[in-house]
This record gives C-alpha cells, sequence and structure tokens, in this order.
C-alpha cells in the first residue's frame, strides 16, 4: 500500500500532480489541462490514501482497482502514477510524443498502472461492473473506484451500467463524478444539463455523496462513507472547478483540450507553487 | 464427407450445451447476457451456474463492457446477443474495450444473415462479419454446422484473446460428426477437386456441396472449402486453390464485397491472380421464410452451379 499520512503531505502530492500535468501538456502542446486540474484532489485521495495497492507489484489480483472512465484525462492519471511510483518521473515529457510509453488516451499494457484501455467515453463504468462481479464470484475483497467526466454522463452507456450497478447491490465500486460544470465545447449546464445527477443516481439504486471535490478531508470522508455503505454502490459527485489550480485556466471550456504557450506554462506553475 | 445421419440441428444450439461442458470441465466461464439467452442458448448455462450468468437487461454495451471487466479480472468471458447487434450496436464498445487491449472476451452472435427470415431487415445480419473483420486481433469465425460450432466455441474459450462467431437461427443437416476436429484459421476441404474451388462458411457450406455434387454430373471437378475462420484467414489454403483449380467462386450469407469474397479476392490478387466470382448478397432483403429468401436473393446451390460455369469460362482469358 502507498500511504501518505497527513493532509498537508496530500496537498503537497497534489500540487505536484498539478505541475506534472502542466509539464505534460506544455511539451505536447495538446492534451487535457481542464479535466485533469479538476480532478487532481481526486486521485491524490485515491492512490495516496485510500487504495490498497503496490507499484511493485502492479498487477496483484487483490489490488484496488481505479479506472479512469474519461480516458482523455491523461496527465492527472500519469501525474498520480509517477508519484506513486508506477514509472520514473522522467518520463512525462515524453507525454503523446513517438515511441513513449504515455499514450494519449490511456492503454492498458503501456506504463504499469494503467487499469483500463479507454478514450472512447462512457466505457469505464460497464468495466468497473466486470471487475466488481468478478471480486464478489471470487470472494476478492478488492474494490473498484471509476472516474467519469460531468459531460460524460451524457453518454447513455452511462445509464445502463448506472442500472446494472444498482441491479447488482455492487458495494465494492465506488463511482466519482468530477462534477466540474465544463464539456468539450461549452457548460454542461447549457449543452445538455444533468440536473439531480445525485436523486437520478439514487433512483437508480446507488447512494449518493456531494462533496467539494477539491477538499481532500471531504473526499476521504465520502471515501470512507462509501466504504462504509453496504448492499448498494457509491456514487461520489465531487463538485469541482475545471482547470482548478491555474487562473487563466478555471472554468474556461477553452483549456479542455490544449496546451499552453511557454510563458502561460511558466505563469501556471507559479501559481500552483512548489 | 457427406451429410451425417443426425437430426438437424442450428449452429446456435450449440452455445448453452458447450459452455456447460467446458465448466465442468473446470474451465473459468462467466457468461453475460442482454435478454437474449433463449434464443442464442447461453441461458442453459443460467439453469447449471446462476452465480457465473449476469444479465444486464436489453443494454448490449453494457453488455461488452462488463465482459471486458470480468475478462481484465481474468475470466473467460463469454456474451452472447443477436449478430445485427453485436457488433451494429457494440462496435465502439468492442473496438476500445476488447479488440485493443486483447481481451478474453468471447462473442458468439446468433440468428446471423437473412435466414433469420420472417422479422425482416433490421433482424438480418448482413454486416456484421465485415465489422468484426475490420477489428485487428479479433478471431472471426462462422461454423458450418452445429458439430463445428461446439468446437469452435471450445477453441475460443480455450484460445485467449478476442473471439467473434457467427452462429444461425436455422435448422440445418450436419455436415460433420464427431470425428471431425476444427482447426482455428485453418480452411477445411470438404471436397477434392481441380477444375474450380468454391470457398464457403456458415450457411452456404451446404449448398457449395450441393453445388460441388451438382457439377461432378457434368464431369466438373470442383474443390470446396469451408472457410470457417475468416480471421486468421488460412492464406494458404486460397493460393493453393487459385493455383490449383485456376478459379474460385466464393459463397457467403453475407454482403459480397466486404466480407469472405473480398478478404479471398485479396489473398488471390496479391498472390495468384485468378478469375473470381462471387455468391452472396448485394443489399438488404425483406421479410419471408428463409428458404424463400435464399431463393430470391441468390443464396442457393443453383446460384453457385450457375457462378462456377461462369468463373471456368474466364479462366485463362486475361
Amino acid at each position: 500500500m502507498v500511504a501518505t499520512e497527513t493532509t498537508e503531505e496530500l496537498a503537497a502530492k497534489a500540487r505536484r500532480i498539478r505541475r506534472h500535468i502542466i509539464t505534460m501538456v506544455t511539451e505536447a502542446q495538446s492534451g487535457h489541462p481542464g479535466g485533469s486540474l479538476s480532478s487532481v484532489e481526486i486521485l491524490t485521495a485515491l492512490f495516496f490514501r485510500v487504495m490498497q495497492h503496490d507499484p511493485s507489484n502492479a498487477a496483484d489480483p487483490d489490488r484496488d482497482r481505479f479506472v479512469l472512465s474519461k480516458g482523455h484525462c491523461t496527465p492527472v492519471y500519469y501525474g498520480a502514477l509517477t508519484e506513486a511510483g508506477y514509472f520514473p518521473v522522467e518520463e512525462i515529457v515524453t507525454f503523446r510524443q513517438l515511441n513513449s510509453r504515455l499514450q494519449g488516451h490511456s492503454k492498458v499494457g503501456t506504463v504499469p498502472g494503467v487499469e483500463m484501455s479507454a478514450g472512447s467515453l462512457g466505457q469505464g463504468l460497464s468495466y468497473s461492473i466486470g471487475q466488481a462481479l468478478a471480486a464478489r464470484l471470487d470472494g476478492r475483497d478488492y474494490r473498484t473506484f471509476c472516474l467519469l467526466g460531468d459531460g460524460e454522463c451524457q453518454e447513455g452507456s452511462n445509464w445502463e451500467a448506472f442500472m446494472s450497478a444498482g441491479f447488482y447491490e455492487l458495494d465494492n465500486l465506488c463511482a466519482i463524478i468530477d462534477r466540474n460544470g465544463v464539456q468539450n465545447d461549452w457548460f454542461v449546464d447549457e449543452t445538455m444539463p444533468l440536473g439531480a445527477l445525485d436523486a437520478k443516481l439514487e433512483a437508480f439504486g446507488w447512494h449518493a455523496v456531494t462533496v467539494d471535490g477539491h477538499d481532500i478531508d471531504a473526499l476521504l470522508a465520502a471515501f470512507d462513507e462509501a466504504q462504509r455503505t453496504k448492499g448498494c454502490p457509491t456514487v461520489i459527485i465531487a463538485r469541482t472547478v475545471k482547470g482548478k489550480g491555474v487562473s487563466f485556466m478555471e472554468n474556461d471550456p477553452a483549456w479542455h483540450g490544449k496546451g499552453p504557450s511557454p510563458e502561460q506554462a511558466e505563469q501556471a506553475l507559479a501559481e500552483i507553487g512548489e | 464427407m457427406t451429410t451425417t445421419s443426425a437430426p438437424p440441428a442450428a449452429t446456435r444450439e450449440a452455445l448453452g450445451r458447450t459452455l456447460v461442458k467446458l465448466r465442468n470441465d473446470g474451465l473459468d466461464i462467466v457468461v453475460v447476457d442482454a435478454d437474449l439467452g433463449n434464443s442464442t442458448t447461453a441461458r442453459k448455462f443460467r439453469d447449471e451456474f446462476p452465480d457465473r450468468f449476469f444479465t444486464v437487461g436489453i443494454a448490449e454495451q453494457n453488455m461488452i463492457g462488463v465482459a471486458a471487466g470480468l475478462a481484465a479480472a481474468g475470466k473467460i468471458a463469454f456474451c452472447s446477443t443477436f449478430s445485427v447487434f453485436m457488433p451494429g450496436r457494440c462496435f465502439d464498445q468492442i473496438r476500445v474495450g476488447v479488440a485493443q487491449p486483447q481481451l478474453n472476451v468471447k462473442m458468439v452472435a446468433s440468428h446471423a444473415g437473412i435466414s433469420v427470415g420472417e422479422d425482416g431487415i433490421s433482424a438480418q445480419a448482413i454486416e456484421d462479419l465485415a465489422l468484426m473483420c475490420s477489428l485487428p486481433g479479433v478471431n472471426v469465425i462462422g461454423p458450418a454446422d452445429v458439430v463445428e460450432a461446439e468446437q469452435a466455441i471450445e477453441v475460443a474459450a480455450r484460445t485467449p484473446g478476442p473471439f467473434y462467431i457467427r452462429t444461425g437461427r436455422s435448422k440445418l443437416p450436419q455436415i460433420y460428426d464427431e470425428s471431425y476436429r476444427f482447426e482455428l484459421g485453418k480452411a477445411h476441404v470438404l471436397r477434392p477437386g481441380g477444375d474450380a474451388t468454391i470457398i464457403a462458411n456458415g450457411l452456404l457450406v451446404h449448398a457449395a456441396v450441393e453445388a460441388a455434387d451438382t457439377l461432378s454430373q457434368d464431369g466438373i471437378d470442383c474443390r470446396v472449402l469451408n472457410m470457417a475462420t475468416l480471421r486468421p484467414l488460412d492464406e494458404g489454403a486460397i493460393v493453393a486453390a487459385a493455383r490449383e483449380t485456376g478459379c474460385i467462386v466464393t459463397a457467403e450469407e453475407h454482403l459480397i464485397g466486404t466480407g469472405l469474397s473480398a478478404m479471398v479476392s485479396q489473398v488471390v490478387t496479391a498472390n495468384a491472380p485468378v478469375p473470381m466470382n462471387a455468391v452472396g448478397l448485394t443489399g438488404y432483403a425483406e421479410s419471408g421464410k428463409s428458404n424463400e429468401l435464399l431463393e430470391k436473393y441468390g443464396l442457393t446451390a443453383s446460384d453457385i452451379v450457375r457462378e462456377v460455369k461462369a468463373v471456368i469460362e474466364r479462366k485463362g482469358q486475361s
């Protein structure tokens, strides 16, 4: 298990992951900073406190699973994986380059710790359900965590999955929705609003918790509540800010999928801090 | 080899009972179903192993994703639905979720082709093999009878990686008996012959054998290959057929130019160009009885006979 003890240390991890995100999308001059920055605290809580996992034994059948359904948000994923020790930090500058292990969208069989090939939205939750059903069938106590975007929840396939996870009462499954309110083109509420996600998912048989997705203590409490909730899956609706931590990226749809200029990157790193 | 004395059976009947047998043999099989388990016969597995059978309701995309997750956790994950839905509704899930990570998901799709009959064109999969063969690393099989279907399912279960197996609704005479051994990626020679080769799969293997028998009465000695496996394709058998018989007719219950005919043509033109004709569909059909549809849309033994005679006429012409 990788465990970071204090909230201060977790906050420091989060800053380092944010810096990695900026480095990756700047070097690549492409990639997805907005939805990566919004989910930094979620991955920080999972990889450094909540999940049982061992970077030196990434294929451990008893490991907790993290499934990145919003598979374009690899910068935050690789940032967390390298901080956890799954691959050398020097490698992050190869992100999206030819011959790199750090593929644009997550792909299994590249760097250790990547759980699922993704990048086409609306598939990760079904995959997570399969993992959770297998755990139950084999009597293994690993848990499966699946991170979805809020825009991603417009994909109908997610609702097939929400329905079945509730039906199968998968209390070893926890979905996290990064509710940053912005999708590729524009704001979610002005594109295709999702309304009361908590009520919708409760109606599908889930336990729903809404938290400030940048408050690590609140996230830890929500994950703890998920662990203690039996007889149904839990969804954590994490209220976040797209582009969080970089003033000019925050809540601006333009920063969904592009890299900053060197000057902008310098400003971003200065704002994030060491 | 000729038709056996076994009673007619549909290739779809192979699924449920073969899965039960394989689980009894100790294979770590699970089944994900999308409310067509009675039709595909997958539901027989539920009767024996209810804790290993997961229905997702009428939600085929979720079926593929759940199967992928189960496979990633170490299971041999079978899923089944109709062949119109498997690649038709789930292509992106199969492409990204199964083919790209090369997961151990076995997709068995029944009710293929126009022989499904009365439901009409929405239910008649005539594009599924093209879609599945377009995905790198997916093994694609269209068995000719229930014996071959059983063996193909067993090979799929015992061979790592994604498989697509296409089965049908109509009862057919059995071509093979229990002595037959299906080999993945190997054409099976049903008739030797040197004047022409008929390469067929699935339902059309039956018509191909009948056509060869008819042609032999006219003194035409026709080779018949059952090309049950489309991926990986038995290129050696195709090249040998071209070189040794000098012309080829393909026969498939599928759109011409996208499935068997296209794949055989590619191998022939690259290695041993000879005249080729194709028996298959050129567009959507309609409602009707299976045999009426096969007759109207040109998928009978007499259609193959006509094309073989025509292609022989073109031998040696440039």
